[in-house]
């Protein structure tokens, strides 16, 4: 009978890990993704129900309850938090679930000493190594969640021999895990390294600054997957290991991904403190290079360009986001559609505080996705592109990442609006970028700027447009 | 090590590349449902922290399995509804 349900467990963990598979193959394509991830919602149902028939379970009220009131505040935070607080929505999340992998770990060591069983030579590796993943996930997590969510500074938090520290906290944890796997029955030590990979969460992520973010939270939701798999090793559990590194694998990829949106590499991500000796140059109209002066448009002349263009290319940055001018975009879209322009949506990988996010806000705005298109799709339609209307968007079109060698985003790839035949920039005024750099872009010739906040300015222009 | 450790990094091995193949190709577009679908799936702690969890005494361990049943419950249900609020709003056509 036992022998039974041990093997319809592992019959409904196959299926589980097949739907999930699934699941997220279907999220591969905007037709079906909303029924994938039914699917891989349906697949964890699934294997959590299967986990309740093992024998050692037997507390059912109390993990009924945990189930009860973790459901009510899952539910309720996806239902209240906005669209522009995606990120921090799922870095919070990805740090959750780092620390129930640390508390799996740490519990199940627990129960053994307090059993009186001596943990196998495996057991105490996967724990120590487990331990260490899943501290970094929560701490680190925790820390991104309040940068985003600007609770403390999103600039880079710095101090003299931080690296060093942070390699003695690596040695001695090391040093630790060899003491701890020697003898499991010091829980000094053991609390100690659990506090050592909690603090060294935290002191990586501080120095990296909020133009890195959608890196960082790529990277810490791969770790989330990768310590639930860890977790999985210290219970021998397939499920856990299978689905951990299936969310470790596309963390990576979506953390190599935003890499080379930014040119960037990961390291120099994690090591390099970006952006932390970089000034914003004064706000206001005036240009701090003496002979280069911008030329500035109003909002009625600016409509007259879009309404009679044939060919609109619209970039967002998150400074529309901000502004919440996602709504205004849309309408000045429809409007000038029906005038007969062509109009269409350029989208930075990187544009937003995560991949994609920029998407998700103009989905919300009711912009229909066929009109989004990537950097690669759109960029070679930039020089047949009348109007390239840039609206809270900096450092993704500044053409110094093309040709400046000593700009510090040289390399990054750009959206190419330069090369359109007229670039309008809509901007609060000459503040530099996230990366703290001047943009060479504002003082071409065929650029013009509109200076205002980017939901008064795209209302006029939507009111101008009207009367065309 | 164990033979049962092999095949447990065996199968992670497998797992990751096999999940490695699947993400390669998605659009941008999805990206963030995406990554808060994936981040749900992580929310698979859950059952770890219910085999800790579900001693018959209450004990150190039991706690913190209770603990981490709620932290990864709101992982998973969090994580699924938010991607579903995303992905509806996501239309071939405008209405």
């Amino acid at each position: 009978m036992n022998e039974m349900i041990t093997s319809g467990i592992e019959v409904s963990y196959l299926v589980a890990t097949i739907l999930f598979f699934l699941g997220l193959k279907y999220l591969g394509s905007p037709a079906t993704a909303r029924k994938g991830n039914a699917i891989a919602a349906a697949g964890m149902l699934l294997a959590i129900v299967a986990t309740l028939f093992y024998q050692q379970v037997l507390n059912y009220s109390l993990i009924l309850a945990g189930i009860g009131v973790g459901s009510a505040i899952g539910a309720i935070g996806a239902y209240r938090v906005a669209m522009t607080s995606m990120p921090q929505m799922v870095g919070l999340l990805n740090g959750l679930g780092g620390g129930a992998s640390t508390l799996i770990a740490v519990g199940e060591f627990w129960r053994l000493m307090d059993a009186g069983l001596l943990p196998s030579m495996d057991n105490r590796i996967t724990t120590v190594l487990s331990i260490l993943i899943g501290g970094i996930t929560l701490t680190g997590s925790l820390v991104a969640f309040a940068k985003l969510q600007e609770l403390i500074s999103g600039s880079p938090i710095t101090f003299a021999f931080q690296q060093a520290l942070n390699f003695l906290l690596f040695g001695g944890f090391v040093a630790g895990s060899v003491l701890l796997v020697l003898d499991p029955s010091n829980m000094p030590l053991f609390l100690g390294l659990t506090g050592i990979s909690l603090l060294l969460g935290v002191l990586l992520v501080i120095p990296i600054g909020g133009a890195d973010m959608p890196v960082v939270i790529s990277l810490l939701n791969s770790f989330s997957g990768i310590a639930a798999s860890a977790a999985g090793f210290v219970l021998m559990n397939n499920m856990l290991i299978v689905a951990g590194a299936l969310v470790g694998a596309s963390g990576i990829i979506l953390t190599q991904i935003m890499c080379k949106g930014m040119n960037r590499t990961l390291t120099s991500v994690i090591f390099g403190a970006f952006g932390s000796s970089g000034v914003s140059a004064a706000g206001g109209h005036q240009s701090s290079n003496g002979e280069q002066v911008t030329r500035s448009i109003d909002p009625e002349e600016c409509a007259m360009m879009l309404g009679y263009a044939r060919s609109v290319v619209i970039v967002p940055g998150y400074g529309m986001a901000v502004a919440q001018a996602q709504h205004a975009v849309r309408e000045l879209a429809d409007q000038l559609t029906r005038l007969g322009v062509e109009v269409k949506y350029a989208i930075h990988p990187v544009a937003g505080r995560m991949p994609g996010h920029m998407n998700v806000l103009l989905a919300e705005a009711n912009v229909p996705y066929p009109q989004l298109h990537d950097m690669d799709d759109v960029n070679p339609q930039f020089p047949e592109t009348d109007v390239a209307l840039v609206i809270g968007a900096n450092d993704v079109v500044n053409p110094a990442a093309r040709s400046d060698k000593n700009s510090p985003i040289y390399g990054m790839p750009i959206l190419e609006v330069d090369r359109a035949k007229h670039t309008i920039v809509i901007k609060r005024g000459m503040s530099a970028g996230f990366a703290g750099v001047e943009n060479e872009l504002f003082f071409q010739d065929k650029t013009m700027m509109l200076f205002g906040s980017a939901k008064d300015m795209v209302n006029k222009l939507v009111a101008e447009v009207k009367q065309l | 090590m164990s033979a049962a450790i092999i095949t447990a990094v065996f199968i992670f091995t497998l797992a990751t590349l096999a999940g490695a193949e699947v993400i390669n190709k998605v659009p941008p577009t999805l990206h963030t449902p995406l990554m808060s679908g994936a981040n749900a799936v992580s929310g698979i702690a859950l059952i770890g922290a219910i085999l800790v969890a579900g001693g018959r005494d209450l004990s150190t361990a039991s706690i913190l399995g209770f603990i981490a049943i709620v932290l990864a419950t709101i992982n998973v249900v969090g994580g699924f509804l938010v991607t579903d609020r995303m992905l509806q709003m996501f239309k071939k056509k405008a209405v």
